[in-house]
């Protein structure tokens, strides 16, 4: 599915990962640090060919325990429109906004998240979207708040961005572990943060975190940085470029 | 093969947009519009945010009416006079409407708002058209049908700033294409449509133009107010993808040729009538679409349905 930039890369780097693998189990190196973990590569590179992107997350703890990550994109200011019956039709009636809505949201984990933290943890660290706290604007009883911020969580749920299921992460043997990061075609450009939890006994007790970079590259890159700060100069060539290609598509059939 | 649109921001398949520029433009070479009214609700259908359809539209529409007024320069069917002057009405018309879709879109009801002009539009002009049309089908039958005149006197006519147009061989009141040309204006703004479906029938029936220089003119001036639109929804909006627009106007160029050529194998009724069905059937799936309950109630503000 993904034959971007990424996943070519990532396949490079199996042996590589290993190597690192076997160099951070090292007790002399990894003491001192419950987890450590690190990704096979902190940019998505967003290309005209792109389809979505996986990245490997891999890391090694200083003994058993279990591990869950949460990927989590920069954070937007997002509004909930609902919609109501009027006249027959139907319209967007009350919105709410809400101001720190993180626009990528995907957890993994080692086994299934109820088994491993207990809820006052998981809401402690937001680990899984219904632990997903947003503030809002203005004054909104939290009742009707919380009717939005469950209908923004479904709806981008729905769209891929944030993570209905849990992701799988492995164990290779006591203390390596691995997981594959997927990004959807639709992923939100910027600066991401994995958070990686190192769990023994319901509570974390160890966690590292590690950003990763999703940004458009190319042309694309740079007709969309185009497009926001020079929308005029972009607005007259998308212009003189409908003229041109306009002209152009007459040329050969102008004895017709 | 998808490509991944950078205004838009989705990947899409590069054939399914250079088929249906083709599509459209098959449409636009047979009957002789502009196709956007039909462009703009299936680029939303396949996932290009509404905003973002409605803008990039326009900007194909530049490259297309171009196109088209070429073709129709090179046999003289273009009356500059009449088109300048709706322009001056066309220009002031897409000012406002960039500046209402902006104030729309910033109410959230933007969406909505382009849903119900469609209806209306579509609906009011379809079911004219196809009255129309049935009827010239069916006095065809019966030999020796009523004379008409070339066109009929009313109170348009005794508006001032009379003005003579050459080319169209009318002396009326210019303050009649000015209107004319506003009201597709701001059409064009909020619906992203070059608005050839309305001003081909207004410049018949309401001015009274001969037909042989009715496309071409109002393709002259969709031309400019198309890229005044492209223009301004990209300097407020941002919305403008020229990736997007550029592959639709590839395949549309090819599509409208082809669409010349079925075109005049068809006869006028039979064109009117079969366009009159085309724009019923997406006036009603239109309509359909906003008096069915949603699967969900909640939507974000920028997303699709």
């Amino acid at each position: 599915m993904s034959r971007g930039h990424i996943s070519r890369r990532s396949r490079w780097v199996g042996p590589l990962e290993l190597l690192l693998l076997l160099f951070m189990s090292w007790p002399e190196i990894a003491r001192g640090d419950e987890v450590v973990a690190d990704l096979s590569s902190h940019l998505i590179a967003i290309s005209s060919g792109f389809t979505g992107a996986s990245v490997v997350l891999f890391g090694t703890t200083d003994g058993p325990g279990d591990i869950v990550a949460v990927v989590r994109g920069p954070e937007r200011e997002m509004t909930v429109w609902r919609k109501g019956k009027a006249a027959g039709i139907w319209l967007n009636a009350e919105s709410v906004t809400f101001a720190n809505v993180p626009s990528f949201y995907s957890v993994v984990a080692s086994r299934p998240l109820d088994d491993i933290v207990s809820p006052g943890i998981a809401a402690l660290y937001r680990i899984g979207p219904g632990n997903l706290k947003f503030d809002v604007r203005g004054a909104v009883p939290p009742e009707r708040a919380k009717r939005f911020s469950d209908a923004l969580i479904r709806t981008q749920q729905r769209n891929g961005l944030f993570g209905a299921a849990t992701g799988k992460i492995s164990f290779l043997g006591e203390r390596l572990f691995r997981s594959v990061l997927i990004f959807p075609a639709n992923v939100p450009t910027g600066t991401y943060l994995v958070e990686v939890f190192l769990v023994r006994n319901h509570d974390v007790v160890g966690g590292q975190t590690t950003p990763l970079v999703v940004s458009k590259v190319g042309v694309d890159a740079a007709l969309s940085d185009f497009a926001t700060r020079q929308s005029a100069a972009y607005g007259g060539i998308a212009v003189l470029t409908a003229v041109v290609a306009g002209w152009l598509a007459s040329l050969p059939f102008r004895g017709a | 093969m998808d490509i991944y649109l950078p205004i838009a921001e989705v990947s899409v398949d590069v054939f399914v947009l250079l088929g249906l520029g083709t599509g459209i433009g098959f449409l636009s070479g047979v009957f002789g519009v502009g196709g956007g009214f039909l462009l703009t609700p299936l680029l939303i259908f396949i996932g290009v945010p509404a905003t973002v359809a409605v803008a990039s539209s326009a900007n194909q529409l530049v490259g297309a009416s171009l196109s088209g007024v070429l073709a129709h320069w090179r046999r003289g069917n273009v009356d500059f006079k009449m088109g300048v002057i709706m322009l001056l009405g066309g220009l002031v018309g897409s000012v406002l409407g960039v500046w209402v879709f902006t104030w729309l879109k910033r109410l959230g009801q933007v969406e909505l708002t382009i849903s119900l002009c469609y209806v209306l539009l579509l609906g009011t002009l379809g079911s004219l058209m196809m009255v129309e049309s049935a009827r010239a089908l069916l006095r065809q039958r019966r030999p020796g049908g009523a004379h008409r005149k070339l066109h009929q006197h009313n109170w348009l006519h005794g508006l001032p700033l009379k003005t003579r147009f050459r080319r169209s061989k009318l002396y009326i009141s210019a303050l009649l294409p000015i209107a004319l040309g506003f009201a597709v204006g701001v059409l064009s703004a909020i619906l992203g449509i070059g608005g050839g479906f309305l001003l081909i029938p207004a410049m018949i029936y309401m001015l009274g133009m001969p037909t042989s220089v009715v496309p071409g003119t109002s393709l002259l001036q969709i031309i400019f107010v198309a890229a005044n639109v492209t223009f301004l929804q990209a300097y407020t909006n941002r919305t403008v993808d020229a990736v997007l627009a550029l592959l639709l106007l590839a395949g549309g160029v090819l599509g409208a040729q082809i669409g010349t050529r079925f075109g005049t194998r068809l006869r006028g009724e039979q064109l009117r009538f079969l366009l009159a069905a085309l724009v019923l059937a997406v006036a009603a799936k239109l309509a359909f679409d906003l008096t069915v309950r949603p699967s969900d109630l909640f939507a974000i503000a920028g997303d699709i349905g």
